[in-house]
This record gives C-alpha cells, sequence and structure tokens, in this order.
C-alpha cells in the first residue's frame, strides 16, 4: 500500500513537471530542463530606434540558488536565424557559444548552409563579451555599433500559467482575476544582442527564429 | 605482491597524470578557443507558446527539428486540429478571429513558427493597431494569443477565456541595454 501511495507521488509529480510549459520553457521531452532548452524569443526596435534587439533565453524556471550555480553550455550554440525574402530560410545567422568565461558571437553573417547542422563562422566578424556572474551588475561589450550581454536576467515572461493548465485540464473553467504569474521570483540564462538595422536589411520585415544546437 | 601490484599500479597512473598535466599546459598556451565540429538541431522558436499549445505531444521534438520553411506543409493540418479542439467555435463554417483569419490560414500563419519583425517602425506582438511586427519584452502575447484564439471576430466572445489577467511582468524593464531586468 506505501509502495502504491509513492507510486502514485512520483507520477503525480512527473505529470505535473511534464505540464509545466509555457512559452517555450521546457516545450519537448529532449531538451527540457537542459541547456539547450529555449525559454523565450524576442526581437524589437532598440532605445537607438536605428538597431534591433535580439534576445534568447535558455535554462528557465531557476530560482535564486539554482541561478548562482547557473552556466551556459560549451557545447551549445545558439544561433539568431534571419530571413530577409520571405521564405522562412535563413539568410544570415548570429551565432553565439562559451568558452572559458566568455560569450563568443560570429556575425550576422551567411551560414554555411542553411537548417539543422551549423559550423560556426569562425572567419566572420568576432565579438566576445565577459559572462556576467550572478549578483554583479552586467558586463556589456560594444563594437562597431553592435552590443552584447550574456548571463543570468529575471524571467521577462509572464503568465498565469498554473490556471491554463487547469482549464486544458479540465479543472477549472475560466481565469482568475487578477490571475497569479507562474514565472514571478524566477530566472533564465539570457543572451541580448543589439545590432544596426543596416546589419540585417534596408527596409520591410524580416522574419527571425532562434536555434540551440549541440556538438 | 599484492602491494608491488598497487605500487606498479600507481607508479604508471603518476605517469599517466603527468602527461595529462602537460597537456593541460598545453592547451593553455594555444591562443584560440576550438570553435571546430558540427553542432546538430536540438531546439528551436520563433513565437511564444506556438510548440506548447499547438502541438501535440509526441510531436514535439519532431517541431523542433524541422525547419520552418517545411514546418506548414508538415503541421499545418496538425494545428488546425488543435486549434478547433481548443477553440471548438473554429469549426463552425465562416468563423474568424479578429484577424480575419478562419481555423485553416490562422494554423497556417502559426505553423510556419518564426517571428515576424518590421525594421520601418514599431516593433510588437500587437499593440492596438500594430499586428505581429515583433516581440518587445512587455507586450503581453498570452492575452493577445488566447483573444486570437478564444475572443472570435471582435475579441468579445470567451471572455472568461481570453485573457489570463497577468499584464505585466514581476520585475520592470530597463530603458537601455541589456534591457532584461537584473535576476532574482
Amino acid at each position: 500500500m506505501k509502495k502504491q501511495k509513492i507510486y502514485l507521488g512520483i507520477s503525480t509529480l512527473v505529470v505535473a513537471v511534464f505540464t509545466f510549459i509555457a512559452a517555450d520553457h521546457i516545450d519537448a521531452p529532449a531538451v527540457q530542463g537542459g541547456t539547450s532548452d529555449i525559454t523565450d524569443y524576442y526581437a524589437f526596435q532598440g532605445e537607438d530606434t536605428n538597431n534591433i534587439v535580439f534576445v534568447a533565453n535558455v535554462q528557465g524556471l531557476l530560482s535564486p540558488s539554482a541561478t548562482s550555480t547557473a552556466t551556459f553550455d560549451e557545447n551549445v550554440l545558439v544561433e539568431f536565424n534571419i530571413d530577409t525574402n520571405g521564405d522562412a530560410v535563413e539568410d544570415l545567422v548570429i551565432q553565439a557559444t562559451p568558452r572559458d568565461g566568455k560569450m563568443y558571437f560570429f556575425g550576422p553573417v551567411a551560414p554555411a548552409s542553411p537548417g539543422l547542422s551549423s559550423t560556426i563562422q569562425t572567419s566572420a566578424t568576432t565579438n566576445s563579451v565577459d559572462i556576467t556572474t550572478y549578483g554583479s551588475s552586467p558586463q556589456i561589450e560594444s563594437n562597431g555599433g553592435m552590443s552584447f550581454f550574456a548571463g543570468p536576467r529575471d524571467d521577462p515572461f509572464f503568465m498565469d500559467f498554473a490556471q491554463y493548465s487547469d482549464i486544458i485540464a479540465g479543472n477549472a473553467t475560466s481565469f482568475n482575476n487578477p490571475g497569479a504569474d507562474t514565472f514571478a521570483g524566477t530566472n533564465v540564462m539570457s543572451i541580448v544582442v543589439e545590432v544596426p538595422k543596416t546589419m540585417i536589411g534596408t527596409s520591410g520585415d524580416i522574419n527571425t527564429w532562434v536555434e540551440s544546437k549541440r556538438k | 605482491m599484492k602491494t608491488l601490484k598497487y605500487s606498479i599500479a600507481i607508479f604508471f597512473l603518476s605517469l599517466i597524470v603527468i602527461s595529462c598535466n602537460d597537456s593541460d599546459d598545453d592547451m593553455m598556451m594555444s591562443a584560440e578557443p576550438d570553435f571546430s565540429g558540427v553542432y546538430q538541431q536540438e531546439d528551436q522558436m520563433g513565437r511564444p507558446a506556438v510548440n506548447t499549445v499547438f502541438v501535440s505531444s509526441t510531436s514535439k521534438d519532431m517541431f523542433n527539428r524541422t525547419t520552418p520553411s517545411t514546418q506548414g506543409s508538415t503541421f499545418q493540418s496538425m494545428f488546425e486540429a488543435n486549434l478547433t479542439a481548443l477553440s471548438p467555435a473554429y469549426a463552425n463554417p465562416g468563423d474568424q478571429n479578429a484577424l480575419g483569419l478562419d481555423a485553416a490560414a490562422f494554423s497556417g500563419v502559426l505553423a510556419t513558427d518564426v517571428l515576424t519583425v518590421s525594421l520601418d517602425g514599431t516593433t510588437t506582438f500587437y499593440d492596438g493597431t500594430n499586428v505581429l511586427t515583433g516581440r518587445a519584452l512587455a507586450d503581453d502575447v498570452i492575452t493577445v494569443e488566447l483573444l486570437l484564439i478564444f475572443g472570435g471576430e471582435d475579441f468579445t466572445e470567451n471572455p472568461t477565456l481570453s485573457d489570463d489577467h497577468v499584464d505585466t511582468n514581476d520585475k520592470a524593464f530597463l530603458t537601455s541595454f541589456p534591457y532584461l531586468a537584473s535576476p532574482w
């Protein structure tokens, strides 16, 4: 009987973990909770309106204590993809990968080939920034009109994900007012790049998405 | 006899340790980090919550490993089925959301999971005027998506499902780079 109870407890926990997914946090079995798990992606006009800012967040739902020991994975490449002609194939990439306390950035540059496999474009414009450690002020590197940051930040995502899950599971029929932000008090590992618009197009629209790739 | 064996083992072990140290030193000497090798895709994302909401659980890894240019043809019908299951009004002939998209058209837009960004001005998921011209940190993207899923032609349908009533982040964003708030 006791064993059964334990099994039931574990299976409830597993269900809870498996359904605790949101913007892209823990979205799929192969990546959830790992160092390549993308939680969110943002692209917006910068404070300098001649620039576009790209934000890729990985490793979601970090408590403050987990954040103090969280690191970027040196075997993971985070790739910002930019499609300039509307065919959803990347024409330019900005590649980011950490080595020995620094985040290295390559591009914007045409990829060796588009798609699911990447090599790092080491001949492209290369920049690096010291990865900001937990509790210290942000380390920012600016060069050639571009700015770079990598390190822990507050998770900018907000949603009453718990209530959404209850609605989907049939345990509730409506949202609460006010709702409760399931992501309050949690952190992510963040990579922020700001680039002049002239490096990624002229006018009109671009399409963009972010990928994580492992060596 | 046993002691001798251990001594020999320790002797060889120490040789290995010493040679490892040597190669470590060599690594320290080299100026450039190693960026060689091929990196294979594990996760991807364009718009928020797309894989989470519209992809069936057994296909989530596959969705992450399908290039955006082929996601539409591969996943549109799954998106339409899941959208209609979530919001049954979409099954009614002629039913549309506030963008004027019916189930087939809306799922077609969603299945190609890229974020469209304007280089000409305001960048927002939706601000009452501009639609899908980017994604800013403060955009209430979940309420926008709930409105497009449940809110019907004029955002008035299913009011208890079309807003989660969490409208802002738990920390204020910065006006300057790196824009995101400091960690908790």
